[in-house]
Parts: C-alpha cells; sequence; structure tokens
C-alpha cells in the first residue's frame, strides 16, 4: 500500500556538502519516512555520503532529532558533521 | 496615525542588540560586553577565541568558518537558557560567533557573562565555550599552504 508523498528539503554543510557538491536539494519521499531512512536513500543517490554517514547528526526544522523520527511535509532536514565553532 | 511627528521607518531601522548573534562581521569584545552592560552588574567575564597559525606543525594560512545560520542563533540562545537554568546568579549571556574567512590572529568567538558577584561565572564561561564546540552549527575548514581540512571536536 502506498502512501501520499512528501516533499522535504534536505541540507549539507562542510566536508559532506563539498563531496556532493551541493548544499541543499528537495526530495519527494512517501509519508512516513524515518530520517534514517531517507539518509539510506540519499547514500544510495550519492555513494560518496556513505564516507561521512556513520559521523552524521540530523536537524529537523532547526532542532536535532533521532534517526527514527518520521518526516513531515515541508521539513527541513539538515545533514550535520561533526561541528567545530570556536 | 498619518500625521504622526515620529517617522516610524527610522525607528524600525534601529535593531536592539542581539545577545546571540552570527555575523561575518569583525568583532570587538568591548562591544559584546557593552550588550550587558548594567548597573547591577559586578562581574563580566569574557572569553575569546583566536584564530591560531598552526595545528599539528602546520602552517595554518587562514579558517574559513561555514554555518547553517538560523539554527545557530537558536543554539546559542539555547545555551544561554541552559546557563541560566543551572546557574541562577548568572544575569546574562551575550555569544557572538564571526563566520566565514578569517585570517589568523583574528577574533572567532567572543563569549561574555554577567553576574552581581564573581562565583560561578568562570565555570558557566567554561561551560558555554565547552557547549558551544558540540552543538553549535559550525564548521571550520584550515587552510594551509599546501593542503586543507574540516575539523571537528569529536574527529571525521
Amino acid at each position: 500500500m502506498k502512501g501520499k508523498e512528501i516533499r522535504v528539503t534536505v541540507k549539507f554543510f562542510a566536508a559532506p556538502r563539498e563531496a556532493i557538491g551541493k548544499g541543499e536539494i528537495v526530495r519527494e519521499i512517501p509519508a512516513g519516512t524515518t530520517v534514517g531512512e531517507l539518509i539510506t536513500l540519499l547514500t544510495g543517490e550519492y555513494p560518496v555520503l556513505r564516507a561521512y554517514t556513520r559521523f552524521i547528526s540530523v536537524a529537523v526544522n532547526r532542532a536535532y532529532v533521532g534517526m527514527q523520527t518520521e518526516l513531515h511535509d515541508r521539513d527541513e532536514v539538515a545533514c550535520l558533521p561533526p561541528v567545530g565553532g570556536g | 496615525m498619518t500625521n504622526s511627528p515620529i517617522d516610524q521607518s527610522a525607528i524600525l531601522e534601529i535593531e536592539p542588540m542581539k545577545l546571540f548573534e552570527v555575523t561575518t562581521a569583525e568583532l570587538s569584545v568591548d562591544d559584546v560586553g557593552a550588550r550587558l552592560a548594567d548597573p547591577a552588574i559586578g562581574a563580566l567575564a569574557t572569553f575569546v577565541g583566536v584564530v591560531r597559525g598552526e595545528t599539528d606543525g602546520r602552517e595554518v594560512r587562514y579558517l574559513e568558518y561555514e554555518v547553517y545560520p538560523e539554527m545557530a542563533e537558536e543554539t546559542l540562545r539555547q545555551i544561554g537558557a541552559e546557563i541560566r537554568a543551572r546557574w541562577q546568579t548568572i544575569r546574562e549571556v551575550a555569544i557572538v560567533h564571526r563566520v566565514g574567512r578569517l585570517q589568523v590572529g583574528e577574533t572567532s568567538v567572543v563569549i561574555a557573562l554577567s553576574a552581581a558577584h564573581r562565583p560561578e561565572v568562570f565555570d558557566a564561561l567554561r561551560y558555554a565555550i565547552d557547549r558551544l564546540k558540540e552543538i553549535v552549527p559550525i564548521w571550520k575548514k584550515e587552510v594551509w599552504v599546501d593542503g586543507a581540512e574540516w575539523r571537528s571536536e569529536g574527529g571525521g
């Protein structure tokens, strides 16, 4: 049974952004897709991401979330490599 | 409303001083400290992060800071809230981080904390910079004469 599609924006920063050559993409995915499933999907699309997925934290709508979090229409998903300000 | 003697647009242009900010502009420690000006304070502690000229024996040409701006200011505000919940004697917190290309010796971050008395300001200051390096979505790329690398606290 196929649910309806939702549209999410995915942002990349620092090393993974340089590796895939894009800072932002938009993807349509089935409703109920989790953050972890989206990352798996993106890794299939951009194999270079594989080197980073182990280290990446994810924020949805600017708040850190776990990999089990379900995504919703218009969510802004950010793939955050280990931060290092200061 | 129509004959107001005050030019409303001029008033709207004056932004209140932000306590939590990410900017590409040069940082001034005095400016950040001044954001906490208040006759009730008796102690003002500041931490200043500066771009270091060498890492692991390699000469750094400059640093390139990248940011997720909307989330960075939110997480800086979160750190301020955490500090005030944890140390109730802390009166106010300001954290301003510079991003973009920074040269060796330039200031990358200024953290200022105010309190009526000095106990706890040093612990709170240390917490602020440690937490910043842990949760604020800012990344730095070290550019050397012969290469470049993204650096982080955690590795990876």
